[in-house]
């Protein structure tokens, strides 16, 4: 069946006909041509597909289009403002923490998640939060620095004391 | 030598931007008009005839544009319906029967893919069950089914030219070595030991499934945009496979996401270029992560090893190496040649035999895995190495030292090994882990234990890498190379090679992705040949424009082109900077305009000499070796079986390192994709049916399963004809992880575990058996 429905999408609103069918992914990447959303796995097991949901990370290639009707959505391309990289991004390039760089969509915005909500999490909550997100060149060690060089930067910009 | 202004540094990738962006280009992220998406019927059997498809009520279906079968692409004029870079064996589409569950059969190309799936359901093929074999080591015997009738060599590799046809067997491809008189050693040894191992089926899983986009032109030339490691072999297979002469097929690869061996050879690119020539249209074929799982992995192997000690020393190894190779050879038979001739291990051993089978059964077809072959071989020969040291109550580390090969001394093959650092990998390992640290006694239910491995590869000889170095008239140079930017880091690689043999800045040099219109040939991006072969062409390529700019200064300032250096732009008489000229005044001074570039292309093309068919004998068999060494400390619970792997140190030679922090990147990435595949990465078959072909069911390493503490060391032996020394090391953290935890395991409970991967389950039965109280084999029903 088909629906018409309003999507918030990197911050603008958007109304669109789906198929009752359509997963998120589809959407997007069909719909609005937002390429840094890729499938991997299909069964929503492997995080490469991650968007933000409301601020909270999501499997995309899992989430039927008209369940989330109406909330706000942020891809990769909503992270920073197109001329500059997002702290994060400066911190995964500067740890060098991708390598094929096709999970580091869902790697930064899960980074993203994470510290919004625990900005000052430990290795363990680093690593519980990110273990959805698979990276087969298995740079975890590179991605756990960057982590943390991106939680101190964004400490220091909001005035934040590190623990 | 001169000091190196690039080489040498951890200058940040050349792709870090468009990828950290999510911008980075990809094969999925391409759209053309009209194009048509893909959805393929695969083989519910091992091993069945077709006897019958009906298709008719698919083709009615409303928007799908072609449903095609392998009966006719057999009859398209001027098509062999058969590819394969060892062995023309695998159908574009199943043509009279089926070889494996998985196998395609029926292909839809539709407006979209939902079209394309509900077609599918449409399709009725019906089959009569063939006796199917499933087993590696019933798959040789003379009586078993055979998986195809005849042989049809490819001819494709000047490496596989030997690989014969013909036989009435399931064993595609025998490798034989032959040194000294292995069954006198065995007759006069102190002690023979006799084991067997076992390495699972494993999937690559690139987090990028394959994916190909196909479309004719309007000059009608074939346009291929593909995720593929080998994009000069894709031009020359389709070339091959429809009779389109080769100028008139542009293959073009962009970024890929990761490849570790699947994505080399022709994979989807025959199925999508039957389709477009079917339909004229734009097909674009993407894989599910489901379909991966049936269509390469990396292979099973059984390997019965049996060594001879005599007085403290091994004194002959006779290895027996099973690859079960799937349904197509792919490249089995390359890996049961290049990995067959190392599984005796990088030791001095005066009496080797070694029989290497590569052996078609109704499985999966198993292709090359990050490591070629040799993470299996190594499993087998040095978890052997460790368990003789144990028994004869020598020190692990001492006992591999004494007969490590040293600089000079001849491999199993004969040939005399060079830049083969693998004692000091072995030292470097042991000193990481505090090796020789007195043991505290352990008690309780928690136990811990320390392993060494250590084994070498060999890298891929003959192979061919050819380049392209165009210098601009401002001073910036693009380079065209075909190898394949796939995570790597291949482009920051050539553009710090390109920067420092032309004297300008690295940011000034770029890399153009691989487009056979334009780049020259190579043979594969794997096997760690890159920065050595490509390295080497684009040097080269480098140096030939060096010298033109040399001839224009060496004449305008009146000096010796000998005593000219270049550097930030420049070309100057060494050590008086200010006598040169700049790039720009170069060109302006040859050419007269400043519109204008210098182009040059050199070939790295390193050879192999004859091997003995018999014998296994070859004075140079490979260019260069990949020492690599393991070092981990785990900790066995003794109740469950669940294995901590506390310490974990990856050791690998990779000649002098060009960027030495990608250098360690590759070494640790290695390790960790080979911990998941140590610990618990298995694909599962059922009578030839895969169990657990989802990311539901298959396990990989995620960031939980790193190690407390670990760490990549970089041992840098250079290699006299690399480029600036370098060799390569994308393989060598792969290649000793295995054997290093079942080490650790044996020396922290006495126990060994002969078949990956190592379980809690198998750890727990091997523990009871120990104990003299074995857990009944159905506990896990």
């Amino acid at each position: 069946m088909n629906r018409e429905i309003t999507l918030g999408i990197n911050g603008r609103e958007a109304t669109i006909k789906v198929e009752d069918a359509d997963t998120l992914l589809e959407v997007l990447r069909n719909r609005f041509k937002l390429w840094s959303v890729r499938e991997s796995c299909g069964v929503g097991a492997c995080g490469t597909c991650t968007v933000l949901l409301d601020g909270g990370p999501i499997s995309s290639c899992f989430v039927l289009a008209v369940r989330v009707a109406g909330r706000q959505i942020t891809t990769l391309e909503g992270l920073s403002d197109g001329q500059s990289l997002h702290g994060i991004q400066e911190a995964f390039v500067s740890e060098r923490a991708l390598q094929c760089a096709y999970c580091t969509p869902g790697f930064v915005l899960s980074v993203k998640a994470l510290l919004d909500e625990i900005p000052n999490p430990s290795d363990e909550e680093i690593s519980e939060y990110l273990s959805g997100n698979l990276c087969r060149c298995a740079g975890y060690a590179d991605i756990l620095r960057a982590v943390r060089l991106a939680q101190e930067r964004l400490s220091t910009e909001a005035g934040r004391p590190r623990k | 030598m001169a000091t190196l202004a690039v080489v040498g540094q951890s200058v940040y990738r050349k792709d870090a931007n468009p990828k950290v962006t999510g911008r980075a280009l990809h094969v999925g992220n391409i759209e053309m008009p009209g194009m048509l998406h893909v959805a393929v019927l695969r083989s519910l059997y091992p091993h069945a005839r077709i006897i019958r498809i009906e298709k008719s009520r698919a083709e009615r279906l409303d928007g799908v544009a072609a449903v095609l079968t392998g009966a006719e692409i057999a009859k398209m004029p001027g098509v062999d319906p058969y590819y394969g870079p060892a062995f023309r064996d695998q159908p574009i589409l199943a043509v009279n029967k089926v070889c494996y569950v998985g196998d395609p059969v029926v292909a839809v190309a539709a407006r979209d893919q939902r079209t394309a799936e509900d077609a599918l359901q449409l399709v009725e093929v019906d089959y009569e069950s063939l006796p199917a074999v499933v087993d590696v080591l019933e798959a040789v015997k003379p009586q078993s089914p055979l998986v195809h009738e005849k042989h049809r060599p490819a001819k494709a590799f000047a490496d596989l030219a030997h690989v014969k046809g013909g036989q009435q067997s399931n064993i595609c491809y025998h490798f034989k070595l032959r040194t000294g008189d292995v069954d006198k050693a065995f007759a006069e040894a102190d002690k023979v030991f006799e084991d067997t191992f076992s390495s699972p089926p494993a999937q690559h899983m690139p987090m990028e499934p394959h994916v190909t986009l196909v479309y004719f032109d309007e000059q009608e030339r074939l346009n291929v945009w593909t995720a593929s490691q080998s994009p000069s072999y894709v031009r020359t297979e389709l070339a091959n496979t429809f009779g389109i002469p080769m100028h008139h097929i542009r293959v073009r690869v962009p970024y890929i996401g990761g490849g570790y061996g699947a994505k080399l050879y022709a994979k989807l690119e025959p199925l999508v270029t039957a389709l477009a020539l079917i339909t004229k249209k734009p097909v674009r074929y993407a894989l599910t992560r489901e379909e991966e799982f049936l269509t390469i992995t990396k292979h099973k192997v059984i390997t019965k090893i049996k060594t001879a000690i005599k007085n403290g020393s091994i004194t002959a190894r006779k290895c027996e190496v099973f690859w079960d190779t799937g349904a197509y050879a792919e490249i089995g038979p390359r890996i049961g040649h290049k990995s067959g001739y190392t599984a005796a291990g990088p030791y001095r051993i005066p009496n080797v035999w070694i029989d290497s089978y590569c052996v078609y059964t109704n499985h999966v077809p198993a292709g090359a895995f990050r490591g070629f072959g040799v993470p299996q071989v190594i499993w087998a020969y040095d978890s052997q190495t460790d368990i003789i040291a144990r028994a004869i109550g020598e020190d692990p580390v001492e006992f591999r030292l004494k007969p490590a090969l040293e600089e000079g001394e001849p491999f199993a093959t004969g040939t005399l090994v060079r830049s083969f650092g693998i004692k000091e990998a072995i030292r470097q390992a042991a000193r990481a882990i505090e090796w020789s640290k007195p043991r505290a006694a352990q008690t309780g239910t928690k136990l811990r234990g320390k392993g060494i491995a250590a084994g070498v590869k060999a890298v891929l000889t003959p192979s061919i890498s050819g380049a392209i170095v165009i210098l601009n008239a401002d001073g910036t140079a693009n380079v065209l190379s075909s190898t394949v930017e796939m995570g790597q880091g291949s482009e920051t690689t050539m553009g710090q090679i390109v920067a420092e043999e032309l004297g300008i800045a690295f940011e000034q040099v770029h890399i153009v992705q691989p487009d056979t219109d334009v780049t020259p040939y190579d043979t594969i991006t794997a096997g760690s040949r890159s920065t050595y072969h490509m390295g080497n062409a684009v040097r080269m390529a480098a140096t030939k424009i060096k010298a033109e700019l040399f001839e224009v200064v060496a004449s305008k300032l009146e000096a010796h082109p000998d005593d000219l250096v270049v550097g930030n732009g420049r070309v100057f008489v060494r050590g008086i900077a200010e006598r040169g000229m700049t790039i720009s005044d170069i060109f302006l001074a040859k050419f007269g305009s400043l519109g204008t570039t210098l182009a040059a292309e050199a070939v790295c093309q390193p050879t192999a000499s004859h091997m003995d068919p018999e014998t296994g004998q070859s004075e140079k068999c490979t260019e260069y070796w990949f020492p690599s060494a393991t070092a981990a400390e785990v900790e066995v619970d003794t109740e469950t079986g669940q294995l901590k792997v506390l310490q974990l140190f990856s050791v690998g030679d990779t000649g002098t390192a060009i960027n030495p922090r990608h250098c360690e990147q590759q070494l640790l990435g290695a390790a960790i994709m080979h911990l998941g595949l140590t610990l618990f990465e298995e694909m599962i078959f059922d009578g030839g049916q895969l169990v657990n072909g989802s990311l539901l069911d298959y396990q990989v390493a995620s960031i939980k399963d790193i190690p407390r503490s670990f760490r990549p060391i970089v041992v840098e032996v250079p290699h006299e004809s690399g480029p600036f020394g370098a060799k390569g090391a994308g393989e060598t953290g792969a290649l000793t992880v295995a054997p290093a935890i079942a080490n650790a395991i044996q020396d922290a409970t006495g126990v060994r575990i002969r078949g990956l991967p190592i379980t809690p389950e198998k750890v727990l039965r091997a523990l009871a058996e120990k104990k003299g109280e074995p857990m009944p084999k159905d506990s896990s029903q």
